[in-house]
């Protein structure tokens, strides 16, 4: 046998060890969306607080955030101040009131400020499954063309907005060139 | 009064009856009710539903399947899976509708493509590598274990070809190790 055959082991063992050692950065959870890069799914639904019907093409000739939220969940406690905070900045945001009860959301709305242009009241969690949705808060950024172009799982703080508003604004200059 | 055998049959036929009709497939305490007029149906779309549950994957979950989930986007899914199998959807209809919303995250057996080349046909590589490895091995043993014939007229040759003549020091030096090596045994014997 050749000497350098008996390192053959040595350097499987290096193989593996650099792809285990890269998968300790690797988030499980962080689940490409099946989503980007399409239309975003048809709809038709009330708005929370007015109750008028919103579909998709209210939603075209603009660059949004539509953020998926309910007062069941936690962390969209957590992200609500900072997108009261955008919205003051003046970036357009959509709600999906995923599954909740509308009495909630809409005392939500009142005592923490809403951040909405308007929220669609997404009852039976319809466009949410065909958004792909598994939890809020999910937030997309949808072009002008009404297509998803990002998909961000979990609350937007203001430590992970600048990756966003980067994908954002440059949607923005698209709009403005066309 | 009634005989108990024909209570019993009577009761037989009740249950045959009830359950050639309608089947049910349970998934995580929940039943699933197939009931429609047509008792075979019944049964082939109960049996799908148990098998996709068990084949797709809850997207929230990390590595548990619709079925075994109690995440409330598995209920939901489970939910719609039901209401598409009661729509008399295939496999395949339903299948598309997840991995068009969730990805071919929710796949537990994932489609056959480039992308997943080396995940189908990885192992099989890997274990005929392996097995390539252990034939030649064996073989490579064999051949070197093989019992050769000592004769004078070998012996000749091999030290022929592969030991050089000890020189004058080496000899000096031999000598030397083969005399000391008893007085060292006495040496260990006296302590």
């Amino acid at each position: 046998m050749k000497r350098w055959t008996l390192f053959i082991p040595f350097a499987i063992f290096l193989l593996l060890g650099f792809f285990l050692w890269r998968g300790l950065y690797l988030d499980p959870k962080d689940v490409p969306s099946a989503l980007v890069d399409k239309a975003f799914p048809e709809f038709e639904l009330p708005t929370l607080v007015s109750g008028e019907k919103k579909s998709l093409s209210d939603l075209k000739g603009q660059v949004h955030l539509v953020n998926v939220w309910g007062t069941w969940c936690i962390s969209c406690k957590v992200e609500h101040p900072f997108l009261v905070e955008l919205a003051k900045s003046g970036v357009s945001i959509i709600g999906v009131n995923y599954k909740d009860d509308n009495d909630a959301a809409l005392k939500w709305l009142k005592d923490l400020g809403n951040p909405y242009l308007f929220s669609v009241d997404d009852e039976n969690g319809t466009l949410s499954m065909d958004l792909g949705v598994t939890g809020a808060p999910e937030t997309f950024i949808v072009d002008a063309m009404g297509i998803v172009r990002h998909k961000h799982q979990g609350p937007i703080t203001k430590g992970n907005w600048a990756p966003l508003a980067a994908i954002r604004d440059q949607l923005l200059n698209e709009v403005g060139t066309k | 009064m009634y005989s108990i055998k024909s209570v019993l049959t009577s009761s037989a036929l009740l249950v045959l009856f009830v359950f050639s009709l309608s089947a049910q497939a349970i998934v995580d305490g929940h039943e699933y009710q197939f009931n429609s007029d047509d008792a075979l149906q019944n049964a082939s779309r109960a049996e799908l539903f148990r098998q996709l549950a068990e084949e797709l994957r809850c997207p929230k979950c990390q590595n548990q399947n619709l079925s075994d989930s109690n995440a409330m986007i598995a209920g939901d899914l489970r939910r719609e899976l039901y209401s598409q199998v009661q729509d008399g959807k295939n496999s395949e209809q339903i299948v598309d509708f997840m991995v068009n919303r969730y990805g071919e995250f929710v796949l537990y057996r994932p489609a056959l493509n480039n992308k997943t080349l080396a995940l189908w046909y990885g192992p099989f590589v890997l274990l005929a590598l392996a097995g390539i490895i252990f034939v030649s091995v064996i073989l490579a043993r064999k051949s070197k274990n093989k019992p050769t014939v000592v004769t004078a007229e070998t012996i000749d040759k091999s030290t022929e070809q592969t030991v050089d003549p000890l020189s004058a020091d080496e000899e000096k030096r031999l000598d030397e190790l083969l005399n000391s090596a008893p007085s060292n045994k006495t040496e260990k014997e006296d302590l």
